[in-house]
């Protein structure tokens, strides 16, 4: 079990290394650099041998990458080119809004999605289920953009009873935030809770099928212990990992959002960022979810190898 | 007057079709069961006998409902009852054993809470009583050290102790009545007579009522008091069980007990033709007609009741059952085998194979260092000659399966050497294999469900082979694929159908007909009955020797199942855990079982006769590997010697019999101490 964690940890430290080359020698590739961009058309003689003296990127590009890399392993990801400010600093605030975003859907998605993913399998195919799995599938299939969009058009602009979009300063304090995310919530939200709930009813279906629940209810087990004893344990190991996919999906959704809904998150700063030609922070940044996508997956299969008697007996015959 | 426990009366259940009409699959069953008795329901697979146990629980599966009848319990009908109410009975006045205990203990769940739930359901103790309940109902149920197997999850334990914990499980609640729905299928023979004769003993202690479901004549013949035989949802045939394997009077028990193949019998069973009809199809008429060989008219326009017979002291729904009374004396003296002398003509040669699952560490691999010295498979030396049936016979884990499959090239040898056709070694990568090798030997797989393409028609499944070795199209593939399927007896119009189309045993004959395609010198059969049903089987087997016949191809036969095995095969292989006991003819290897573990294997067989009984001489222990060193069997053996057995691999002797076998006892020694 131990020596599963490691391997499984040092496995995710390469998955970062090849990432953060992938995206340095992207970077690398592509016509132009940081100093072209930055200078525009003063992109030549002393000031372009400045700007390169002053960013490093006269030296060969394994040893920029190595010192790079060897700042970033120190937390420090270096100058943002447009700011002219350390990197840190601008994601910093950015990374806390993302994270609150993020978690209120989580925090609100997930007991939701499972609530109704039981709910729907218990009932399968009476009306519950019927109305349920209905609105799950239209909130699944409208994309996130367009969920976002009707829903300014009809609570901020017809109703008036929420702002459209989010002005506030980036580093604003979590209780003035509060308010304002309330509408990219429930547009994030709404296609992760219809994913999982999905999932979930299928799982719980297929549970109650099985040979065990026969015998459980055979036993005389009355039907609400049966469902919490015998049947959810076992049909909610498998939803773990797609909750952990469904999370790191939010990642890429929570970007689109934040662009509708002007939020000053990590997603409004990838764009931002892409555009300005800012290559530093594009690769902090890709850095960043990298790192998150990876220690979610890692914490997925964790979780799943702690509740299941039968892998956690395996690893350790083995 | 005995005391009636459960009342079954005019039960139908059935099932709504996608055109709307009722459709039963139970038809009008009435029958009691008294105290104390043990009450046998036999019949093949869709025949409704689980549904009927589960119906006598007040519990009737998802998709089905109860069209009529009712189940009387305690004078109240559990299919009318609410949930609440069956709670309180479900467990403790009537439990239920399942068939396949691995899937019907919860998984997440230790075995103790298991246990503990249904004792805290039913019973008044309180915890700590419970405890020592549940350790007492673990000894009950003969597991060791009840107190650690609490403690375990279910995965942890063998098939036979999952068994064993439901058997306890069930016990809890101290049932009137317990229903056992195929206890004990898909258990190894010995392990199987253990738990019979734990429910035998189990029923004698307590004094519950039991029914016992299943389709296996043998285990009915050793537990029941009284036999019910159904076919196609109903009751053909009702009385002392006995009587009923004794002199079976309807049609379809004279048949069926005709073609399971026995031990002390060698050569083929009879077969049935056909197969039983599917629930709706048959409208009026006796539902056996089709089937059976004293059928007259009035049989396909009327449907015969269940009449009682007195002087028989049985039921019988059949309008012709005298006749089979008089045929009482006919003794089934038909043995279709001709013992023909097989010419020394080897096809096939083993030497030294073994087989490693063990994963090889990535660097041992770069280095192509073994690493494994206790290889799963060890030390085979086999040899086939041509046109003859060779049997590998053994218990799950014996490795059987593996050798089968290293043949075939889909598994990698780790040494020794597979020599076919004298001086062609055949190598134990599959892509090295040439074309003309690969065809020379065919596989035919234990459930046709998985081993045929559900999206290809049969003509697509019986052409590939017939395109890939002999490149043949158009007319010619045709035409070859209708010969094939005659000779499985199968007609042309079965090329356009799907394999969900066919039965169990269509299917086999696809797959048997796939098999010669290729026109092999080998096939290699696994286990290819078992998935089927009796009657079926023996129609396959004989299929498949008459091919033999006629093609003069050579069978290595992989059962776990003893009976078919001296049905069919020329030769037997007894393997214990990957290793050789014993080899030899298997008119002698069964007549004269010399190697311990055959004696405790062949003891164990259960004979649809009940006054033949298991002899039970060795633990049904489960070992996980087999031992380092010395002998394979040491761990179980009955006679073992000491250090002898424990240290030195036992050499190999032959008998005067012909028998090879690997023991430190001598054959005469053997002998004489037969058991």
């Amino acid at each position: 079990m131990f020596f599963l964690i490691i391997k499984r940890i040092l496995l995710g430290l390469i998955t970062l290394i090849i990432v953060s080359l992938i995206t340095f020698a992207g970077t690398e590739v592509l016509p132009g650099d940081a100093c072209t961009t930055y200078l525009e058309r003063e992109a030549y003689g002393a000031a372009l041998e400045a700007c390169y003296e002053r960013l490093g990127l006269n030296i060969p590009a394994h040893e920029r990458y190595l010192s790079w890399a060897y700042n970033v392993v120190q937390g420090d990801f270096g100058y943002s080119l447009s700011g002219q400010m350390p990197i840190n600093e601008v994601l910093g605030p950015r990374v806390k809004n993302s994270m609150v975003l993020a978690s209120a859907a989580i925090i609100i998605g997930i007991p939701i999605a499972l609530i109704l993913g039981i709910v729907t399998a218990l009932w399968r195919d009476k009306l519950p289920d019927i109305t349920i799995s209905t609105v799950t599938i239209f909130a699944m299939t409208i994309p996130e953009f367009i969920s976002a969009t009707l829903l300014i058009l009809v609570v901020a602009i017809w109703l008036e009873w929420l702002p459209g979009i989010v002005i506030v300063p980036t580093d604003v304090t979590i209780t003035e935030l509060l308010p304002n995310i309330i509408l990219p919530v429930i547009a994030i939200a709404m296609i992760m809770t219809a994913h999982m709930a999905r999932m979930v009813r299928s799982s719980v279906i297929q549970v109650m099928a099985s040979d065990y629940v026969q015998m459980a209810i055979l036993k005389g087990v009355p039907y609400w212990k049966m469902v919490f004893k015998h049947v959810l344990p076992n049909a909610l190991l498998p939803a773990i990992n797609v909750v952990a996919l469904t999370i790191a999906w939010l990642l890429g959704g929570v970007v689109v959002t934040e662009v509708v809904f002007n939020y000053p998150g990590l997603g409004r700063l990838v764009i931002e960022s892409i555009s300005n030609r800012d290559l530093p922070t594009v690769q902090a940044l890709a850095i960043i979810l990298a790192s998150i996508y990876v220690s979610i997956n890692l914490i997925a299969d964790l979780l799943t190898l702690m509740l299941n008697p039968r892998l956690k007996t395996l690893q350790i015959r083995k | 007057m005995e005391e009636i426990i459960q009342k079954v009366k005019n039960l139908s259940v059935g099932f709504k079709s996608q055109k709307g009409h009722e459709i039963s699959i139970l038809k009008n069953i009435t029958t009691n069961i008294k105290k104390g008795e043990t009450v046998g329901i036999v019949g093949e697979s869709g025949s409704g006998k689980s549904t009927l146990a589960l119906a006598m629980m007040g519990y009737v599966k998802q998709g089905l409902f109860t069209m009529d009848g009712e189940c009387i319990f305690n004078s109240s009908d559990l299919l009318k009852m609410e949930n609440r109410e069956l709670e309180k009975i479900r467990g403790r006045k009537i439990a239920m054993i399942p068939q396949n205990a691995g899937q019907s203990l919860t998984p997440n769940l230790k075995i103790g809470y298991q246990i503990d739930e249904a004792l805290k359901l039913h019973t008044k103790l309180n915890k700590s009583e419970r405890d020592n309940k549940t350790s007492e109902l673990l000894n009950k149920v003969r597991l060791p050290s009840p107190e650690t197997i609490a403690l375990r999850y279910p995965h942890e334990l063998s098939g036979g102790q999952q068994q064993r914990v439901a058997v306890g499980m069930a016990l809890a609640g101290n049932p009137d009545l317990l229903l056992l729905d195929e206890p004990t299928t898909g258990l190894d023979v010995t392990t199987q007579a253990h738990v019979l004769e734990l429910l035998n003993f189990i029923a004698k202690d307590t004094g519950t009522s039991m029914v016992y479901v299943s389709h296996d004549l043998g285990a009915i013949a050793q537990v029941s008091d009284r036999i019910i035989v159904m076919y196609s949802g109903e009751i053909v045939l009702e009385g002392p069980a006995r009587d009923i394997l004794k002199q079976p009077v309807h049609p379809y028990t004279y048949g069926l007990l005709k073609s399971i193949p026995k031990l002390s019998l060698a050569g083929l069973p009879d077969s049935m033709p056909g197969s039983q009809p599917q629930p709706g199809m048959i409208q009026k008429g006796c539902s056996f007609y089709d089937r059976c060989n004293f059928a007259e008219d009035k049989c396909k326009k009327n449907s015969p009741n269940l009449e009682y017979v007195s002087e028989l002291k049985t039921s019988v729904r059949c309008f012709n059952y005298k006749k089979l009374i008089e045929k009482k004396n006919d003794k089934n003296t038909k043995i279709k085998r001709n013992e023909k002398n097989i010419k020394i003509n080897e096809i096939l040669n083993l030497t030294d194979v073994s087989i490693s699952y063990a994963k090889q560490k990535f660097l041992d691999q770069i280095l192509n260092k073994i690493t494994d010295t206790n290889p799963t498979v060890k030390d085979i030396n086999i040899n086939i000659n041509k046109g003859e049936t060779l049997a590998l016979v053994g218990e799950s884990g014996s490795g059987k399966s593996t050798i089968l499959k290293s043949i075939a090239g889909l598994l990698r040898t780790k040494e020794g050497k597979i020599k076919f056709d004298k001086d062609k070694i055949l190598s134990n990568d599959l892509k090295k294999r040439n074309s003309s090798n690969l065809r020379a030997i065919q596989l035919i797989f234990q459930n046709p469900d998985e081993s045929l393409n559900p999206n290809h028609t049969v003509e697509e499944i019986l052409a590939q082979p017939l395109k890939l070795y002999f490149g043949l199209s158009g007319e010619e593939l045709k035409k070859n694929i209708i010969e094939l399927l005659e000779k499985v007896r199968l007609g042309k119009f079965y090329m356009t159908r799907y394999p969900r189309q066919l039965s169990g045993g269509e299917k086999q004959r696809v797959a048997v007909a796939r098999a010669f395609a290729a026109k092999p010198d080998i096939i290699l059969c696994d286990e290819v009955t078992s998935a089927l049903d009796v009657s079926v089987q023996a129609a396959v087997l004989n299929l498949l020797q008459k091919l033999k016949e006629d093609f003069g191809t050579t069978y290595i036969f992989v059962s776990h199942d003893l009976a078919v095995v001296r049905a069919i095969s020329d030769r037997v292989a007894v393997l214990y855990q990957g290793r050789l006991c014993e080899i030899g003819p298997s008119k002698n290897v069964y007549q004269f079982p010399s190697h311990p573990y055959t004696e405790v294997l062949l003891g164990a067989v259960l004979e649809p006769d009940p006054d033949i009984k298991p002899k039970l001489v060795a633990e049904d222990v489960v070992e996980e590997r087999p031992p380092e060193k010395g002998c394979c069997f040491q761990g179980r053996c009955p006679r073992i010697l000491g250090d002898k057995c424990k240290n030195e691999t036992p050499p190999w002797q032959i008998g005067d019999n012909g028998n090879a076998i690997r023991c430190h006892i001598s054959v005469e020694e053997l002998k004489k101490n037969q058991i």
